[in-house]
């Protein structure tokens, strides 16, 4: 800034008649940063913005944490916590009977419940979706049921569940089902029902058959549609597997976590907590990424 | 041959929430095989519709259309279109969106590597063989609308229907478009109607000017020959008398005669 522009705050800059720096090439290095020390501090200031944020926030919650833990002695601190989570994925996959397995199991336990219950809800769902989404008259006649199903917490449909299948296991896989069919069914038919006419004049234009305007036209339109339902369902899966584990026990994560409560073991009911959390932020990562590739 | 598409009698009405909106009453209008017809008239009087009834995409609700004799009951290639804002198909190349209109036309008749040649002609007569792989969203709104040409012609459709085709361009690359549109259409000989709301866009290309009066209950208000010669040539015609006088009959139809209401 020039002394002028001082001495007259509210005046705009004048029009510099010479550019300060001779107007010589610059040199260029690959990533487009002028090389030099400019460089290391702008790597300085990525990570000052980008890096330090999150950082901090995690360093103000071990903080908080540590605090709570000192004040009241049956929560254990974050190093207590480490410790016995070193100790636990020491061995993830030992098998001491049905109600003694490795951590590794009942993620795992967990994980294939969900991406069975789920994957049966996209078989569903989709397709369902399509349906609605195109014919509007079966649209108006799904419409009332999924309005009246759709709030219903997914864990009461647990009853009907251990009553139809008499078992727990199928049951939750049968709680996992209903609640993220939603979600996936109503994403699909929105997605059908936005596919812009334009597109559809083109096939009516051609006269395209109705397989290749599936094909090319509604299944491609609405794919993105159909990754944000999935992502959606995902989440809710995930979300009530513990909860829905915790009242049918067995193998998995929201039995593992009851079992510790009955135990006592606190810590343990913390690393599931952190488990549970990085598992579902892995999955919705994962589909985020999909959804990015579907991006037109 | 000289009714090849008719309108008789043509009139279409649309059911609103307000009621039934009459946009066209009464239209008459034949076209000539291998004319270049331009359809002007102020925003919002029934130029689309009119275009879309040809391509059968709206069904009229008084009156009938024919082509080559025969009623027009519903859209098909023989009438390639070209939308106002391109309707390419995202997820497809520039050559795949062609392709697909080739494939539904030929396919049943001819190999693979005769589909491919058609695609790449037609990609090639509009000039854009260097982005053939390209997706819409990686090329201009130019290049777009030049696509869109090429898949409706690609179809070798008996009839070339463009609605505003160029009305979203800047003036240079408009300008360009209606220069080799000229020489395709004077190359390919299609019958072609366009439905256009500038003047000398109007007077430039065609054989005939339809002007519409304004809705609702439009109609075909006059009908101008331009007797220009052809191969006809932007720069020269600017000192033509007979360009500038085609150019003040429609310009005072429009702001005349059809002077537009307040909108
Ligand atoms: N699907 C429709 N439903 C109701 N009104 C319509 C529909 N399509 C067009 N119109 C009306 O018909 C008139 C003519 O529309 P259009 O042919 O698109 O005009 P233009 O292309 O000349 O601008 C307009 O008043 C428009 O609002
Ligand atoms: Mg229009």
């Amino acid at each position: 800034m020039s002394t002028h522009a001082l001495s007259t705050p509210l005046a705009e800059d004048p029009p510099r008649r010479k550019p300060r720096r001779p107007a010589a090439p610059r040199l260029q290095t690959l990533d487009g940063l002028p090389p030099g020390p400019g460089r290391f501090n702008r790597s300085l200031h990525w990570l000052a913005f980008h890096g330090l944020p999150p950082l901090l926030g995690l360093a103000l919650f071990m903080l908080g944490w540590q605090l709570l833990s000192l004040h009241n002695t049956s929560l254990p601190g974050p190093a207590t916590t480490w410790a016995a989570a070193v100790e636990l994925f020491a061995d993830p996959f030992y098998d001491n009977g049905p109600n003694d397995q490795g951590i590794g199991w009942n993620i795992l336990h967990s994980l294939a419940r969900v991406g069975i219950g789920f994957g049966l809800a996209a078989l569903v769902g989709i397709p369902a979706g399509f349906i609605i989404g195109r014919f509007a008259f079966i649209g108006r006649m799904a419409a009332p049921i999924i309005s009246l199903l759709r709030p219903v917490s997914p864990l009461a449909w647990l009853p009907i569940g251990l009553l139809v299948f008499k078992a727990a296991g199928p049951a939750s896989i049968w709680v996992i089902f209903i609640s993220s069919i939603w979600p996936m069914v109503l994403n699909t038919a929105a997605g059908v029902a936005q596919v812009p006419q334009d597109y559809l004049n083109v096939a009516r234009v051609l006269k395209l058959p109705e397989a290749k305007v599936f094909t090319r036209i509604l299944f491609p339109a609405v794919l993105p549609h159909m990754i944000t339902g999935i992502r959606l369902a995902i989440g809710v899966a995930w979300l009530v597997i513990v909860a829905a584990e915790m009242l049918t026990g067995g193998v998995g994560l929201g039995f593992w976590v009851w079992d510790e409560w009955n135990n006592l073991n606190v810590a343990h009911i913390l690393i599931a907590i952190f488990v549970v959390g990085i598992v579902g932020l892995l999955l919705e990562q994962a589909l985020v990424l999909l959804a990015r590739r579907f991006e037109y | 041959m000289d009714k090849f598409v008719q309108l008789q009698d043509v009139g279409m009405a649309f059911d609103t929430r307000q009621g039934r909106f009459v946009a066209l009453r009464n239209v008459n209008l034949d076209i000539r095989e291998g004319e270049f017809l331009a359809l002007i008239g102020h925003s919002g009087c029934g130029k689309s519709t009119v275009l879309n009834l040809i391509a059968g995409l709206l069904r009229p609700s008084a009156g009938v259309l024919l082509c080559h004799n025969r009623e027009i009951a519903g859209p098909g290639p023989d009438r390639g279109v070209v939308f106002q804002n391109h309707s390419l198909l995202p997820w497809l190349s520039c050559y795949g969106n062609v392709y697909l209109a080739v494939e539904r036309v030929f396919g049943a008749k001819e190999n693979r590597s005769m589909l491919k040649q058609r695609t790449h002609d037609a990609l090639a007569m509009v000039g854009l063989s260097h982005a053939s792989h390209k997706r819409p969203h990686e090329i201009s709104g130019g290049m777009k609308q030049r696509v869109g040409i090429a898949r409706a012609l690609a179809m070798q459709p008996k009839v070339l229907l463009l609605d505003e085709p160029f009305g979203a361009l800047d003036a240079l690359t408009r300008a360009h478009l209606q220069d080799e549109l000229l020489r395709i259409v004077a190359q390919t000989r299609t019958t072609t109607v366009m439905v256009t709301h500038d003047v000398d866009e109007a007077v430039l290309l065609s054989d005939r000017i339809v002007m519409m009066t304004n809705g609702p209950a439009a109609t075909v208000g006059e009908i101008l020959a331009i007797g220009l010669p052809r191969p006809r040539e932007r720069l020269a015609l600017a000192s033509d008398p007979a360009y500038h006088a085609a150019r003040n009959v429609v310009m005072d139809f429009l702001y005349r005669r059809e002077i537009r209401q307040a909108a």
